[in-house]
């Protein structure tokens, strides 16, 4: 049985210092729903509350309509998995699986049919009476995710999962942990700080920094139209531009530094002025154009990965930049050489010059706003 | 949340009113003692009577010339003991490890007495050296038999300290200082010295505090020099006359003096603390030439020298005796008599009073270790503190207070086996209260949460995850306790009667009634069980980090 969970303008006080002044969001049922931050951004905390681990200091959560602020952790049927499993390292992995059904006080068979059940669909039975010692961290990652997934939780909260491992294995896992979510169907939160990584499992994503959160939807959503700049720039690479949108007959148009003019229709109406703004590209929006039109820039340095080549470029008054090309057969851009820089024009997004708000149309934020 | 009634909340209650009743009462009755004269007056003319009087305020300056003077000496011969044991491949390492710490958790007063034994006044090589070749030997007793014994006892905690803290000196940092053209003699005073500075102070201090509370080694081999410990004993139980409110009023002055010394030590590891994360651990080098030879003889020598006593104490016991005076030939003889002299009995306590306050001390250090780290409130520090203190007070005074405390109705405990087993309580669990502590604070808090989010309660959560895991932690200090618990002399002097008569008691009793045949049977079998005991724990933690 799956839930949603209602978080209401929710508060956490450490002593006087506020660490999440008034968040609210909806996690749907099923979802796998992603908080991402840099670190110190309030998202452990978040998912600390939602387990029942962290006090709330005012607003509500709810799982469906029930008001959990004040049941104990251990009522709250949730699975959690921790940044460093928390195993009990004294319990062979079989007892560590089977440790949650126990406590419920399942029929004998039970506990055993399940925690075999488990064991198999997370590839640990083989380990089954091993001790927690003698597993690999990955092994450990899968003992973690059955014990939290077995006891049939309605929520599944997970704390970093996978910072603990290597590279490679923390791509092999983040699939399991994606298509067990997807085959239990179970409303999932997960806290990570790798974008790349949300981005991979997520159905949405909420981007929070200093306990607030920036945006939320889905990863195509926050990567294409990210609702301001810190999400574009804690999302994936972002070149930053300064900018004046003019009205050139009637035409929102973007004009950068030089001359370069860059027709933008599809501004909000409330913003059709001329006002200064910051326009955000990305490193593969950026093109090194054959023709006259563009930002000058010279070539810093380039590197060929294979695929694509990035090229670091200075601007002429002065902006650093990145460009990702995909490799061509002639040669690289040697350094030091002049160019001409176009923008792929759909793609870039427009921000207020405080960078607080994208202006363009077709930014899904479903942050709820606060009723002013 | 909110506050809800917590099963804890109880139990800090019930630790508070334990201490209160065992520990803060009886202290209180000893400062009420020293400052209340015996027609009921308050005045403080117990201390001024101590302060103004050279025979007695003598006793401190002593107290604290010799214990510097241990400090130095097992400062000297401790840490190129434990320079060449971190950083050359000496063989038998293990060996001299597991020596080392056996000589310094030996019975307290049984070295003193192996060296009189040797070298006292009628001592086997004192009598061969004079007879053999007319040498005489100077005088052990007094400062320098003190500073001997004790320099040979607690030299291995400098060494176990030390031995920790080179270990956790990176050897880049040992490489790097040779690549700019330091090595040798000056790296060793340079750079280990330098990065080894907070654990020197720390084992200093806890040399000194362990050599100026120690009781059983100038008891016996004092003498005329007389320290501080020894007289709050002759004060309360000596043989000529004995003064309850002048013992209460020194006992006071001790507590007060090594209360500074503890709080100096706190103070000092705190500011010199600075911790250096060993990614590469320090590469043995093997001993080589002259200067390897010389290492060696220094490491086994020194060992063998400390341990000397031990084995000829064992030895002794099976020489043919008679009374005092020790036979050629070797039968069993000592241990007969020994029979005869109550060994059962002070086996049977030394076990039962061993096993039940360990218990007792297990279980309440995993409590109170539970409530200080997961429960960090005032009142639960408090707990922490009250429960450190005893660690800081000499045996004898604990003795005293629970006398004082316990002596008369409703409470008359004195002379039963229970007063003894507080006694041991209250003085032996500090060593497993800490080690429970440092067990629980490395025990990440997210696995307790895991067992929570599970759906099983609190207190199942403590019985069925926290405690299994602080097991092993436990275990080692639990052992140092169960050695300390057995090895007890300066309270257990001071509570015990013919029934409840320790190992300790017994030997203590017979090498004051001059019967060494006897005394050193018994010294035997206590030297080989906290042997066997501290040989078991290190065969099972495998660890060198021991904290003494």
């Amino acid at each position: 049985m799956s839930v949603n969970i209602n978080v209401k303008n929710v508060i956490k006080k450490y002593g006087d210092n506020t660490v999440i002044p008034d968040l609210s969001l909806t996690i749907r049922e099923g979802e796998f729903f992603t908080l991402l931050g840099p670190s110190g951004c309030g998202k452990t905390t978040l998912l600390r509350m939602i387990a029942g681990f962290n006090s709330i200091e005012g607003g509500d959560i709810c799982f469906n309509d029930k008001r959990i602020n004040d049941l104990d952790p251990a009522k709250r049927n949730i699975g959690m998995v921790f940044q460093n499993y928390a195993i009990f390292p004294h319990l062979s992995v079989r007892n560590n699986v089977a440790f949650g059904l126990k406590e419920r006080r399942l029929p004998k068979a039970q506990v055993i049919e399940d925690t075999n059940k488990f064991m198999k669909l997370m590839h640990i039975d083989e380990y089954a009476d091993r001790m927690p010692d003698r597993l690999s961290g990955g092994q450990q990652q899968r003992v973690a995710l059955a014990r939290a997934l077995v006891i049939q939780p309605d929520v599944l909260l997970m704390d970093e999962p996978l910072s603990n491992l290597d590279a490679k294995l923390r791509v092999e896992m983040r699939t399991v942990i994606k298509e067990i979510q997807n085959s239990v169907g179970i409303t999932t939160v997960y806290v990570t700080h790798d974008q790349e990584e949300a981005m991979a499992v997520s159905d949405r994503i909420a981007v929070m920094n200093l306990g607030v959160i920036q945006q939320i939807g889905t990863p195509k959503a926050l990567y294409q139209r990210p609702a301001n700049l810190f999400v574009a720039s804690f999302i994936g690479r972002t070149n930053i531009f300064e900018a004046k949108l003019v009205l050139r007959d009637k035409v929102p148009t973007l004009v950068f530094e030089g001359g370069y003019a860059v027709p933008v229709g599809h501004v909000l109406p409330e913003y059709q002025k001329e006002m200064p703004v910051k326009v955000c590209v990305r490193p593969e929006e950026l093109v090194i154009s054959n023709t006259d039109e563009g930002v000058d820039a010279r070539i810093d340095d380039s590197v060929f990965l294979g695929l694509n080549t990035h090229y670091f470029v200075t601007t002429a008054d002065g902006i650093k930049a990145e460009i990702v090309q995909e490799s061509q057969i002639d040669s690289i851009i040697p350094k030091g050489e002049h160019v001409r820089l176009t923008v792929k024009r759909e793609k870039i997004n427009v921000m207020t010059e405080d960078g607080s708000t994208n202006i363009l149309q077709g930014v899904q934020n479903d942050l709820e706003k606060k009723a002013v | 949340m909110k506050k809800k009634y917590e099963v804890w909340t109880f139990i800090t209650w019930i630790f508070l009113a334990l201490f209160g009743l065992f520990l803060i009462y009886p202290m209180f009755g000893i400062l009420k003692q020293s400052v209340i004269s015996s027609d009921g007056r308050f005045t403080f003319e117990q201390f001024g009577k101590f302060f103004s009087t050279p025979y007695y305020s003598s006793t401190i300056q002593n107290s604290f010339v010799v214990t510097i003077a241990v400090t130095a000496v097992t400062l000297l011969i401790g840490i190129p003991f434990a320079y060449f044991y971190s950083f050359f491949q000496l063989k038998g390492s293990k060996f001299i490890f597991v020596v080392s710490i056996l000589c310094c958790m030996s019975a307290p007063f049984i070295g003193a007495y192996s060296w009189i034994m040797l070298l006292g006044r009628n001592g086997v090589i004192t009598v061969f050296l004079k007879d053999a070749f007319g040498i005489k030997l100077g005088s052990i007793y007094g400062f320098g038999g003190i500073l001997m014994v004790q320099a040979l006892k607690f030299f291995p905690l400098v060494f176990v300290y030390m031995n920790g803290a080179f270990k956790s000196i990176d050897n880049s940092l040992i490489e790097a200082s040779a690549n700019m053209g330091c090595t040798g003699v000056r790296r060793f005073f340079k750079v280990i010295m330098q990065l080894s500075m907070p654990t020197i102070l720390a084992a200093s201090l806890l040399v000194f505090m362990r050599a100026f509370a120690d009781f059983g080694t100038p008891l016996l081999i004092g003498e005329g020099y007389r320290t501080f410990p020894v007289e709050i004993y002759n004060q309360y139980l000596g043989e000529n006359g004995t003064d309850h409110n002048f013992a209460a009023a020194i006992s006071v002055i001790a507590i007060i003096v090594t209360a500074i010394v503890f709080f100096i030590q706190k103070w000092a590891t705190n500011k010199y603390n600075f911790s250096i994360n060993a990614l590469h651990p320090i590469q043995k080098h093997k001993p080589r030439g002259v200067a390897g030879v010389l290492m060696y003889v220094y490491c086994y020598g020194l060992i063998a020298l400390a341990f000397l006593p031990q084995l000829y104490i064992v030895y002794l016991s099976f020489r043919n005796c008679d009374g005092a005076v020790f036979k050629p030939g070797f039968s069993m003889v000592n241990y007969e008599k020994a029979m005869k002299k109550l060994l059962v009995r002070s086996i049977n306590n030394t076990m039962i009073f061993g096993i039940v306050s360990l218990l007792i001390i297990i279980i309440f250090a995993i409590l109170i270790a539970y409530l200080v780290v997961r429960r960090p409130r005032p009142l639960n520090h408090t707990i922490d503190t009250l429960s450190m203190l005893p660690y800081i007070m000499p045996g004898s005074i604990i003795g005293i207070a629970l006398v004082i405390a316990f002596g008369k109705q409703p409470l008359a405990l004195t002379g039963t086996m229970a007063i003894m087993i507080i006694a041991l309580v209250i003085r032996r669990m500090p060593y497993t209260i800490r080690s429970a502590t440092a067990t629980l604070q490395s025990i990440p808090i997210s696995t307790e949460e895991a067992s929570i989010s599970l759906g099983a309660g609190k207190l199942k959560t403590f019985l069925k995850v926290t405690a299994p895991m602080m097991g092993n932690g436990i275990m080692s200090g639990a052992v140092l306790s169960w050695v300390a618990i057995v090895t007890e002399l300066s309270s257990a002097i001071i509570l015990y009667n013919n029934k409840t008569i320790t190992l300790t008691m017994s030997t203590y009793a017979a090498i004051s009634r001059g019967n060494d045949g006897l005394a050193c049977a018994f010294a035997a079998i206590l030297t080989v069980l906290t042997a066997i005991s501290l040989i078991i724990y290190l065969a099972v933690t495998k660890s060198e980090d021991i904290k003494l």
